[in-house]
């Protein structure tokens, strides 16, 4: 590769890579589909054990995030290299904050006995226990993605700090905050459908 | 390998036409490491060419061991638990391991950036990642095999419930095919963006070699259909460790929905093992007729086709699980609309011969073989689509010997043609062709007579991945075992054959055959950077007037 | 290759988009409040589309990207779309 990067090419490859993101969580929302259909009450009672407030905030959190992904890139195109270091470091922070609320709300659930294969879910009737099965599932793979974000970002954020990332050479960041932003894509769904349904 | 090294002649070429054998690509890498760390697609297709031997002669005596177990009522040369964990192995080997990367991986990797006249695919990092993963995944099947309570008895679809409760090791079984299907996911992303951007300036999408087409059609499956099958088989193990009950219709699940998960990938995925195979012979078929491909459009957009279609028609393997007649119905309709995007390639490739100029070699003789096998694996594929027979043949040998006709019929006799049809251009070696022939048929025959008494025993109702069966069955079995020998010893035949040329050492040129795609303009092996200058593009990719105008010259040298 | 440009989105018209979308979030969540019927599903979706087409468009740029990513996203999401409703033809006709 003697020639120039080809930039549109590098995107063209991560946007198959989120493709493939996108129809990893496409068959659970198969199986989410098919469930909601056969057990629509048990989803809402499912839903209402869920808290709407930290959901709300954890929807937010992830959104600003997104937004200071995105602008930290701008930063980078104007060679503001400060601001774009403190941009990609709030964004990390929102990914923490968004994972400790995770922590304590997943911890609130367990001590409700609901956590997959518990007793509580067996009482409770089949479609209560898919709900909290494909919730946890769901999120917890969410999670993983998050996870997977923050390292790409703190990667990026390294090669910001080092120089490497410069004006006309940022695909790595850039393609970090593809991943981040799919990330991002993937709680929109997955808010209404686990905390909003009545 | 090192026979090649040792022995390239490079006094034939200036330094630039040097073999990429004969130069290591990074400098400072040296002896395996300008293998094992290369970012060359030719020599990471070399890498990929001895893994998959390895695996599809390890697939093809453990399928000939189940074939010698059935031929004789009751315990032979294997107890039962051992037969299940033998052809689940046989199942996941020449599925994940054999048939989906093997003509991508190998071929693809070798001959599409050369095909589009590029220097490399477009992530030659990445590709060296998907070697390592094909690797990691064989090498995480075989630990399967010696850890924990056996290799996985479950066969290949892994179908909950048994998947979820047997005490076998499904977990990591399951692990290799995730791992592998990254390989495959990353292969695909490597290809697709590789035609988008690295094809050389002239070269517009119709002119396009079809072997590339093809690559690129199946290239789309395997990144949209593969990370189903990917989160199928985390569900799997998720459901063994942690018991959530998403498939436990006891706690609300559907065992049913497993199936579409795993059939979403899995029936788009035999599109994934079938396309590269047609991509092989449409390149083969005009060379040896000196003759236009027939229907150059018409096989691009049935191979899209296909890609297409077939990503929706995954439950026609579901007819007798008790879903309902409506998704029947539908399905069996949308299967046969596949059939004709199939059927548009097989006539293209016999018009394409008809009144052609016919030169016959050994890559042709297995070409031809496809043909009829893949025909005769796609039509009974109807009588299997049709939602009335299949009730009848359901899971019995009917099905084996249907699908043993396209993916081994087609896809295997596909890999055996382009074998011989790439050996020369890959090592610069011709093979004898004497040996080659006696192999092909040997294998075609016992292939017929391997499979044709399965058609029959279906028909009968022996049911498939059974141990022992009842007396009436004996004869057809004795005869399909009889026919499995003779096809692995004509296989092996072959690859010996092949393995002599580093023997015999008779140079091949650079285009031996007198093709007109890119990859037969380069020397034999090629060199490191495939084009030292921008490449010439035909405005027809198959054009053969100047093939014929140098024949006809030599002619009258003579 | 051929248009190496670099899309530059001011902080201001960033800023603009997040706050359509926490706007957007306010309204599914208030929504939510309320029961619609048969409608609960189509809106709450209806309105997470609206949020996930302006992070595609904006923050994910691909409203200034080429012809293939366009199309292939597209064709993604035309997938998914199958995957979902051909279950249905099983399992709403059982």
């Amino acid at each position: 590769m003697e020639k120039a990067i080809d930039k549109t090419g590098v995107r063209i490859g991560m946007w198959i890579f989120l493709y493939s993101e996108i129809i990893l969580f496409g068959g659970l929302f198969v199986l989410y589909a098919v469930y909601f259909h056969n057990f629509p009450e048990d989803f809402a009672t499912g839903g209402k054990e869920l808290n709407r407030i930290i959901g709300t905030i954890n929807t937010l959190v992830l959104l600003i995030s997104s937004f200071t992904v995105a602008a930290s890139i701008t930063a980078v195109q104007r060679q503001k290299t400060g601001q774009a270091i403190a941009l990609i470091l709030f964004s990390l922070g929102c990914g923490l904050l968004f994972l400790v609320n995770k922590y304590f709300e997943w911890g609130a659930k367990f001590a409700h006995g609901l956590y997959p294969n518990s007793d509580r879910l067996y009482e409770e009737g089949p479609g209560f226990n898919i709900f909290f099965g494909l919730y946890y599932t769901i999120t917890g793979l969410h999670g993983l993605h998050v996870i997977i974000g923050m390292i790409l970002l703190s990667i990026s954020l390294v090669l910001v700090i080092r120089g490497r990332v410069t004006a006309q050479r940022f695909a790595m960041l850039e393609n970090s905050g593809l991943y981040w932003h799919l990330v991002d894509l993937i709680w929109i769904y997955v808010f209404p459908l686990f905390y909003l349904v009545l | 390998m090192s026979t090649v090294t040792e022995h390239r002649d490079s006094q034939h070429f200036p330094a630039e036409h040097a073999s990429f054998f004969a130069t290591t690509s990074p400098p400072g890498q040296k002896g395996i490491w300008a293998w094992l760390l290369t970012h060359d697609h030719k020599r990471l297709a070399l890498m990929y060419l001895w893994a998959v031997f390895f695996w599809l002669t390890l697939a093809l005596l453990l399928g000939l061991a189940l074939r010698v177990e059935l031929m004789a009522i009751g315990e032979t040369i294997m107890p039962a638990d051992v037969y299940n964990a033998v052809f689940t192995l046989h199942g996941v080997i020449m599925i994940f391991l054999f048939v989906i990367p093997a003509i991508p991986a190998i071929f693809g990797n070798f001959m599409l950036p050369i095909q589009i006249g590029a220097d490399d695919v477009f992530f030659p990092r990445l590709n060296l990642l998907s070697w390592y993963l094909y690797m990691l995944g064989g090498a995480v099947a075989i630990v399967s095999l010696f850890t924990g309570d056996g290799f996985a008895d479950t066969g290949w679809t892994f179908y909950v419930p048994f998947s979820v409760t047997t005490e076998t090791n499904v977990s990591l079984t399951v692990s290799a095919a995730f791992i592998l299907g990254m390989s495959s996911l990353l292969t695909g992303l490597n290809f697709v963006t590789t035609v988008h951007r690295m094809r050389v300036k002239d070269m517009g999408w119709l002119q396009i070699p079809l072997f590339t087409w093809s690559l690129y059609a199946t290239a789309w499956v395997q990144i949209l259909a593969t990370p189903v099958v990917s989160i199928t088989l985390v569900l799997v193990v998720l459901e063994r460790f942690l018991n959530i009950g998403l498939f436990d219709p006891d706690r609300g699940g559907d065992p049913l929905l497993y199936q579409h998960l795993f059939w979403m990938y899995s029936h788009p995925a035999v599109y994934i093992m079938i396309l590269p195979g047609m991509g092989v012979i449409s390149e083969i078929i005009p060379v040896f007729s000196r003759k236009a491909i027939f229907g150059y459009k018409g096989i691009v957009v049935s191979s899209l086709a296909i890609a297409i279609a077939g990503s929706l028609v995954w439950a026609h393997h579901m007819y007798t699980s008790g879903m309902s007649d409506v998704s029947v119905f539908v399905f069996s309709l949308l299967t046969f609309l596949v059939a004709i995007p199939s059927a548009i390639k097989v006539f293209s490739w016999v018009s394409t011969m008809y009144k052609g100029s016919i030169l016959m070699t050994p890559p042709l003789l297995l070409a031809l073989v496809f043909i009829y096998l893949f025909t005769v694996g796609g039509l009974t594929g109807l009588v299997i689509g049709a939602a009335g027979t299949n009730i009848h043949v359901h899971d019995t040998h009917f099905i084996v010997a249907h699908f043993h006709f396209t993916m081994f019929g087609g896809t295997g006799f596909a890999f055996f043609a382009a074998l011989h049809f790439w050996w020369p251009k890959m090592f610069g070696l011709m093979y004898n062709f004497k040996r080659a022939y006696l192999g092909a048929i040997l294998a075609t025959v016992g292939f017929i007579f391997h499979y044709v008494p399965m058609f029959i025993l279906g028909m009968q109702g022996m049911p498939r991945r059974y141990f022992d069966y009842l007396p009436q069955f004996e004869t057809g079995n004795f005869l399909a075992g009889f026919g499995g020998i003779l096809l692995v010893a004509g296989i092996l035949l072959m690859f010996v054959n092949l393995w002599l040329s580093f023997v015999s050492r008779e140079r091949a040129e650079g285009d031996p055959w007198g093709g007109t795609t890119l990859e037969w303009a380069v020397p034999s092996p090629p060199p490191v950077h495939n084009f030292i200058d921008v490449p010439r593009i035909l405005d027809y990719p198959y054009d053969f007037s100047e093939v014929l105008r140098r024949a006809a010259e030599r002619e009258k040298g003579n | 290759m051929e248009e190496e440009q670099e899309h530059q989105l001011s902080y201001r018209f960033l800023a603009l988009i997040l706050g359509g979308l926490v706007v957007l979030t306010a309204v599914t969540v208030g929504v939510s409040y309320v029961d619609w019927g048969f409608l609960n599903v189509p809106i709450s979706l209806f309105v997470a589309s609206c949020k996930a087409t302006l992070v595609l468009l904006f923050f994910m740029h691909i409203k200034y990207e080429g012809l293939a990513i366009k199309v292939s996203f597209i064709s993604t999401v035309i997938f998914l779309a199958i995957m979902i409703s051909f279950t249905f033809w099983d399992v709403a006709f059982r």
